[in-house]
């Protein structure tokens, strides 16, 4: 026997996510999100809190869902454009949001999963988002001291996944989807086809499966494209 | 007049070398790619995880698993490579890409640049901007040389709020080419129909015609 991951679906993935929990989605835009965690979110009317993402979704689809029902109460991101309620529920107070450049967003995940407890960077050096950081000068170049991530929840997409967590993502849909499986404390990973061990080819994992706790064959995808662009055949 | 924002493109694409890896921003920057020179073969990079963009898909083959930095439906190419976030600001931040072309609201002449936040407007985020003005050795501003009140956006000092500090290296606005040197922006081609009086006139910043300034040619 090996170790056996599966629960039967969203509902019971995310069963014990309360009010406010810090919860890291993946995806960029509404590439590679995980849909049918997010609907079970949103059914399960969890509010106050916390979400870890590139960005916010739009009005009304991804985060925007949530954003929606007023579940959230802080945003942290790099971009949070294209999306009226975002905006409005940052200018009324409603919603505290965090700016965070883009690499050091990624980076930050990433040194959550590699046991990394802060990291020197460059970007934002100079700028507003340096302001309170703590910097290091190092052969006359002065980097901010930027923190490894510590969410309770990660939930992410792939594209495949066998039964002990191991995960494959599929083109740009993997952007931040396995750094934020390495960063949870209790990852969730939901996929479009879950499969046995041995199914999968050891060579090919971009998640190994220590850094996921539950997973799920997620169904009925959308998969909504926010900007379709197309050239004449 | 000036140049179009086409030109604009057309004049960056010649500052592309022969196997370079090259971001471009949204907006005028991605233009460039239509205006790869003959026998230059260069690797766009999307910083959301993909080295070898190819062009928009054909009608009926759009892949939503398949998508640039501005959110809008691409494909591969032959020898394309697919990655996670953090490897692609990692190839970014060891100065792997060659070349970083984006747009600006405004850059100073020490090479500071505000392209990111307008105070008292609503917040949209910095998304990779200010990771890639902090690690590219080579950062062209493709911009329009006035704001649409018509003041300079080539200042002396930003005004706006800071993407990143002494970094781009060269302008090209709608009235010319300009290289961040010491002494200021030093103008070393102006567009075909566009006086050396105008540009000094709509250039804020401290300027310097170069001895040798030629037109544009595109």
């Amino acid at each position: 026997m090996s170790i056996n991951k599966v629960v039967a679906g969203p509902k019971e993935a995310v069963q014990d996510i309360q009010d406010g929990a810090t919860i890291m989605f993946g995806g960029f835009g509404l590439c590679g999100l995980p849909e049918n965690c997010i609907a079970a979110l949103v059914e399960k009317g969890v509010s106050n809190l916390t979400c870890i993402s590139n960005n916010a979704g739009v009005d009304d689809f991804g985060i925007g869902l949530m954003l929606h029902k007023k579940q959230l109460k802080k945003m942290i991101a790099s971009y949070v454009g294209e999306n009226a309620e975002f905006e409005r529920q940052l200018l009324s107070g409603e919603l505290e949001v965090e700016l965070i450049p883009q690499g050091t967003l990624a980076t930050r995940c990433l040194i959550a999963g590699y046991g990394i407890p802060f990291v020197p960077v460059l970007a934002g050096v100079g700028t507003e988002v340096a302001e309170g950081k703590e910097t290091v000068t190092r052969n006359g170049k002065e980097y901010l001291i930027e923190e490894a991530f510590d969410a309770e929840f990660a939930i992410v997409k792939a594209w495949k996944g066998d039964t002990m967590g191991n995960l494959i993502f599929k083109d740009t849909a993997r952007n931040f989807n396995p750094l934020m499986a390495m960063a949870g404390k209790t990852t969730i990973a939901e996929v479009e086809e879950l499969v046995q061990p041995g199914e999968l080819d050891p060579n090919m994992i971009h998640t190994p499966g220590i850094y996921v706790h539950r997973i799920f064959q997620g169904t009925n995808y959308e998969k909504r494209i926010e900007q379709r662009t197309v050239r004449k055949k | 007049m000036g140049l179009s924002k086409e030109q604009i493109a057309q004049r960056i694409a010649k500052e592309l070398k022969d196997g370079y890896y090259v971001n471009l921003g949204i907006g005028i920057p991605t233009l460039v790619a239509n205006f790869i020179p003959e026998g230059i073969n260069v690797v766009l990079q999307s910083e959301n995880g993909l080295l070898g963009m190819g062009p928009f898909p054909e009608e009926g083959k759009e892949d939503a698993d398949l998508i640039n930095a501005g959110k809008q439906t691409i494909t591969t190419l032959p020898g394309s490579a697919i990655f996670d976030s953090a490897m692609s600001f990692g190839m970014i931040r060891a100065g792997k890409v060659h070349l970083t072309v984006l747009g600006a609201m405004e850059v100073a002449d020490n090479g500071d640049i505000a392209n990111w936040k307008i105070p008292n407007k609503m917040v949209k985020g910095m998304g990779g901007a200010m990771d890639l003005v902090a690690a590219a050795k080579n950062i062209i501003v493709a911009m329009q040389h006035t704001n649409p009140k018509g003041e300079s956006k080539l200042l002396s000092k930003c005004t706006l709020p800071l993407t990143g500090i002494q970094c781009v290296t060269k302008i090209v606005t709608d009235l010319g080419v300009f290289e961040v040197t010491p002494e200021g922006f030093r103008c070393t081609e102006h567009a075909p129909d566009v006086t050396i009086e105008e540009i000094k006139a709509k250039t804020a910043g401290r300027l310097v015609i170069a001895d040798d300034i030629k037109a544009v040619v595109v």
